[in-house]
């Protein structure tokens, strides 16, 4: 088991250096530079001889090679370094946003989860019913639904009928934990109801699976609440792929959620990202990049090593 | 501002629209009745984040709107003149202009403090100045090219500053009145002039209190403020909010009292009839302007036939009309916001290429110059845009339009906002919009741009015509404002008519709905200005 | 991701038996799965409507009409008019068919070249297998939305760019999940037997391994169907997708759209119902056609 986890850990040693590579370069080759844009804006006084001052200044001017060994060195320390765009510390500048990203998608894969075990369960006790039916249209609809809509149309909807507007500032859990939860609710519900939909569907055939094993089905002439007394421990194996797609989406809720950001105003890291990358803000965008990298690599581990627990064959390789 | 001959439809609803000005400037002045309340706090919203501090570093209102508060300036635009170009002393008390205009000098208010106790005196303004006209070699000082007429600034004793300049500039005092010469303290430069990128200290009516990133500022009452009296706030408090739906939202659900920038047409419609008596609107020409720029290096733009046949086809009193429901934009005007001082007047504008009212007929004679010119029937040419929907993608959804009327094909191309800029500055680009905003009217800042290429540096058209740059000093420099206005209408004529090197739009129309209980703030035509809140109060 | 058990090859059948055993197929399909049929239905409707949009539309979709800014539905405009007064029924039916070119387009290059990738990663295995599985690995850690404003800034806005945008992100997802399938093919000892007996690597993967792989593609096809139209409404709806004037549902729903949903809801409802449906019949189609593909609920 042990050499099954450090075999893992190292693996992920190649991917994170990949990622930090292929953000660096793809950073470089898009065009468009920081300093232009700052200063070449609404106003015509532009003055060309600063800008190269500026240029030096945020290290623009050094060979690429050396600019990303100096970045790898700090990473290395865990040094994210200082946004180009504002001078501050990187890690002042995500801490907030990554707080209220971490909390929304923390809530939302709850939310998920929420929905989508009894749902899937209960399609799957019922299949081909009208139950069944049901349960697999509400969860499409929620796939099909895009995101930024139904943000719309929540917002909207409690400005018009309710009078009221969420908290328009981020107050953390444990400062003020009502203010901080009429705000993330919403965006909350949203998401959740969005990612619930495949989990569903996933919940909906392991259980279905589970239902063909022969010890479950010779034991038609009992109860479907005794089924699912007697599927509970095959369950377990069968959510397996479940629990897969709910870590891979919980790795993507955290810097992905931009549109969802935008429409429900909550200062978190996908607006962060996003503005990064206009103001072609280097060292931002590659550290935000690889602290994403670097959850989705974590969570990938964690459910490898919930899996190899859960599967002796992989657990005595 | 509103044209003398026009069509019964618009003439009525431009009668509706002055009649509706006259209104607001009546209660404007019913405002100035009442007795201002002290206490609350300001709470408003802001639609992005400056980079950094530093007023003289920065172009964008996202610095002002939160902290112009804090800080004093020199001179300032007077807060209740609506054409925001009438300027007023803030630590000046009074200035003398030499007769032959080289030398100003600027008597400073005693008593003034900063926010670390310390005294104000003419050796801070001089710093200040210094490190705007003159900067030290690593650092940027954004408006540097508007200052060039500065010799030598001097400060002969603790009240007294004096500017002597090389020659006469007509704009001189508009531009020391620019709302980012934020006065910053001489101590604190001397010891490091790069302090105010990450640190805020002034002197004025508020006291900086927090910024979180992403989230909010707030400002608190300054209590040794030297307008005895003022500010009538206890605090203000600026929320974050990028989303324009957000923004209109917040003002909707009276979290927030107002938002400094302006709303569109169905966004203040839809907070007026959400509110009602609860909210105010106060409306305005802006000292914004969407622009098209044609590459003069790539054919058939290097043909002022072809240019001027572009700018002909557009219908601009029709798309007035329109686009005002819609958009953010209305006034039909030149080279100045029609209504200020060197604005030309509607008949003489009407008689400059696109601003006939026969629309026919400049299309007739646009399709002839195209032919001349040798542009089949169809020509397709890419129109680039910067993609931010209000009001570029309106106005180049009919810029398109109307080019079809004339045979043309425009492709629109959205592009991200920072590679528009980097097409446009690389001159990669055939028929481009183009954008100006200018902190104040004044001649010098709206022509400065279309300048030669080599002397302005947002010269995209990538252009050189002497006669232009020639024009653009005579008006700089002429102090009488009678000849001004003659070289600002021939630097008019030759940009939009002769030559058609860059022709405008619509000039953009700001519209800002507010909370009933706001008092004491007047809009003008530009957002950088009339932000540092020490004349406003809440009524309850 | 649930992994199919491997199935049979197919034995050699004369054409015409096999042409209506396809038909009977389709047949009990609609039956067996009524919600699967009206999502194909749907599907079915969305393309004709987008490839026959130049007959069908009442409207030039870009035509501008000052004088009927932003009117309500009515005989003459049945779905109503935008802000700029162009008909929104129009544009919707113009919609569908930016919609189905880039949902198909983008499901198709990502599917397709996902597949081909992990098939052929799993077949060779060993140090190519490791090394692709880390390039997909990367890739699937790289943020989905920071992929596409990249491919956008350097390539520009356009279809193809959004295509391409939108597939990029596709193709390790695909790669991973056809690379499980094709493992579990690998395995098996038949294949060890047809590589002992000296049978081309190409005939091996056809004949063998790509059969298996078909059901969980065909799946992953239509989940990224609609995946990839919501793609393109997201981007669309940043900015980053196609520009106006052309005519798209995401393009629809900006800016104007959310300004004046009180006074004007059409706009912005119609081109979400257009959405909403498009994806919507896509992925019921392809959960009815992933149960009936499913060897083990098959066996009923």
């Amino acid at each position: 088991m042990t050499k099954y986890i450090v075999k893992r850990l190292l693996l992920m040693i190649p991917t994170l250096l990949g990622v930090a590579v292929l953000i660096f370069f793809l950073m470089r080759i898009v065009p468009g530079d920081i300093v232009e844009l700052r200063f070449a804006g609404e106003s015509a006084y532009a003055q060309k001889e600063n800008l190269d001052k500026e240029r030096a200044r945020l290290g623009l001017d050094q060979p690429v090679w050396r600019q990303f060994l100096s970045w790898m060195g700090g990473l290395a320390r865990f040094d994210l370094g200082t946004s180009m765009w504002t001078g501050a510390p990187i890690t002042e500048e995500i801490r907030l946003r990554f707080a209220l990203s971490l909390q929304l998608a923390i809530m939302a894969t709850i939310v998920a989860i929420l929905l989508a075990i009894p749902l899937g369960v209960i399609a799957a006790l019922r299949q081909d019913t009208w139950i069944d039916y049901v349960v697999r249209v509400i969860s499409i609809a929620g796939l099909a639904t895009p995101s930024f809509w139904l943000g719309i149309v929540f917002i909207l909807g409690l400005l018009i009928i309710f009078k009221w507007l969420p908290p328009m500032v981020y107050t953390p859990f444990w400062v003020n934990p009502v203010q901080n939860l009429a705000q993330l609710i919403w965006p909350a519900l949203a998401v959740g109801y969005r990612y619930s939909a495949v989990a569903t569907r996933m919940t909906r055939s392991a259980m279905l699976e589970v239902l063909r094993e022969d010890y479950i089905r010779t034991a038609r002439a009992k109860g479907l609440w005794e089924k699912l007394i007697l599927s509970r421990h095959a369950l377990k194996n069968a959510m397996l792929p479940v629990l897969t797609v709910i870590a891979l989406e919980f790795a993507f809720l955290i810097g992905g959620l931009v549109v969802t950001e935008q429409v429900f105003n909550l200062n978190g890291l996908g607006l962060l990202f996003v503005e990064a990358v206009g103001h072609r803000d280097y060292t931002l965008t590659q550290a935000l990049v690889m602290l994403v990298a670097f959850v989705f690599i974590f969570v990938n581990f964690l459910v490898d090593l919930a899996y190899a627990w859960l599967d002796p064959r992989i657990r005595l390789r | 501002m509103i044209p003398v001959r026009s069509r019964s439809a618009a003439h009525r609803g431009l009668v509706a629209g002055l009649a509706g000005w006259l209104l607001l400037s009546l209660s404007a002045a019913a405002d100035a009745q009442e007795r201002p309340r002290y206490g609350g706090e300001l709470v408003y919203v802001v639609p992005t984040e400056p980079a950094s501090y530093d007023g003289h570093r920065e172009g964008t209102f996202a610095l002002i709107h939160p902290l112009a508060p804090i800080y004093s300036t020199l001179l300032r635009f007077d807060p209740n003149d609506r054409t925001g170009t009438k300027v007023v002393g803030d630590l000046a008390e009074s200035w003398r202009i030499a007769k032959d205009g080289r030398t100003y000098t600027f008597k400073i208010r005693r008593g003034v403090k900063f926010h670390d106790g310390s005294d104000l005196t003419a050796k801070d303004v001089k710093a200040s100045y210094d490190k705007i006209v003159n900067p030290p070699a690593d650092v940027i000082s954004y408006r540097k090219g508007q200052y060039t007429a500065i010799e030598a600034i001097e400060a002969p004793d603790p009240t007294t500053v004096v500017f002597r300049l090389k020659w006469p500039a007509a704009s001189l005092i508009t531009a020391l009145a620019s709302p980012f010469n934020w006065i910053y303290k001489a101590d604190i430069l001397a010891k490091d002039v790069h302090w105010y990128e990450t640190h805020v200290m002034g002197s004025g009516a508020f006291v900086f209190v927090e910024h979180v990133r992403g989230s909010h500022w707030v400002g608190k009452k300054n209590p040794s403020y030297w307008d005895k009296g003022k500010p009538y706030l206890d605090g203000y408090r600026a929320l974050v909010v990028k989303d324009g739906n957000a923004q209109v939202a917040a003002v909707r659900a009276e979290r927030a009292h107002v938002q400094f920038r302006g709303f569109t047409p169905a966004e203040r419609d839809s907070i007026v009839q959400a509110l009602g008596p609860k909210v105010t609107v106060q409306e305005s020409p802006w000292d914004c302007v969407l622009l098209v720029g044609m590459n003069h290096e790539k054919k058939p733009w290097d043909d002022k036939r072809a240019r001027r046949a572009l700018t002909l086809a557009l219908d601009r009193y029709q798309g007035s009309q329109a686009l005002s429901r819609i958009a953010i934009v209305k006034s039909v005007g030149g080279v100045q916001v029609p209504g200020t001082p060197y604005a030309t007047p509607p008949a003489e504008l009407e008689k400059l290429a696109g601003y006939s009212h026969d629309i026919a007929k400049s299309r007739a004679e646009a399709k002839r110059l195209l032919k001349e010119v040798g542009v089949p029937e169809g020509f397709s040419f890419s129109l680039k845009n910067r993609n931010v929907p209000m009001p570029y993608e309106p106005v180049a959804i009919w810029l398109v339009d109307q080019w079809r009327q004339i045979g043309l094909t425009a492709r629109h191309e959205f592009i991200e906002s920072t590679k528009w800029e980097a097409d446009l500055i690389a001159g990669n680009y055939e028929v481009s919009v183009d954008t100006q905003c200018s902190y104040a009217v004044d001649p010098d800042l709206d022509l400065y741009k279309f300048q030669s290429m080599g002397i302005s540096g947002n010269n995209y058209g990538r252009y050189v015509d002497k006669t232009l740059d020639d024009l653009y000093q005579k008006q700089s420099r002429a102090l009488d404002a009678e000849e001004r206005k003659k070289w600002v209408r021939d630097f008019e004529r030759r940009l939009l008519d002769e030559e058609a090197h860059y022709f405008y739009t619509l000039q953009w129309h700001r519209i800002i709905p507010h909370s009933a209980k706001m008092r004491g703030w007047t809009v003008t035509p530009s957002h950088f200005v009339n932000n540092q809140l020490d004349g406003v109060w809440l009524s309850e | 991701m649930a992994i199919g058990r491997p199935v049979e090859v197919v034995a050699d059948v004369p054409e015409a038996a096999r042409r209506r055993r396809r038909v009977a197929a389709i047949g009990e399909f609609c039956r067996e799965r009524p919600l699967g049929a009206i999502g194909a239905a749907v599907v079915l409707l969305n393309i004709v409507v987008g490839l026959g949009a130049t007959v069908i539309a009442p409207y030039d979709p870009v035509a501008t009409d000052y004088g009927a800014m932003l009117a309500r539905p009515s005989a003459a405009h049945w779905l109503g008019t935008d802000a700029f007064g162009r008909d929104v029924l129009s544009r919707i039916i113009y919609g569908s068919r930016t919609a189905m070119l880039v949902g198909f387009a983008c499901a198709f290059l990502g599917a397709t070249v996902g597949a081909v990738i992990g098939v052929a990663s799993a077949y060779f295995a060993g140090k190519v297998d490791l090394l692709v599985q880390r390039v997909m690995d990367i890739f699937l850690a790289f943020p989905l939305i920071i992929l596409a404003l990249a491919v956008v800034s350097i390539l520009g806005t356009g279809i193809f760019n959004v295509i391409v945008a939108i597939a990029i992100p596709m193709i390790p997802r695909a790669g991973l999940v056809a690379r499980s399938s094709a493992l579990a093919i690998r395995e098996m000892p038949y294949v060890d037997a047809a590589r002992a007996a000296g049978f081309r690597h190409r005939r091996i993967i056809l004949r063998h391994m790509l059969p298996n792989v078909m059901a969980p593609y065909l799946i992953m096809l239509t989940a990224y169907l609609g995946q990839a139209i919501l793609a393109e409404a997201s981007l669309t709806f940043l900015g980053l997708g196609v520009s106006e004037p052309t005519p798209a549902w995401g393009l629809m729903l900006r800016g104007a759209a959310v300004q004046f949903a009180e006074s004007a809801p059409w706009m912005a409802i119609f081109p979400g119902l257009a959405i909403s449906l498009a994806v919507f019949a896509f992925n019921l189609f392809g959960d009815s056609l992933r149960d009936a593909l499913d060897p083990r609920l098959r066996a009923q």
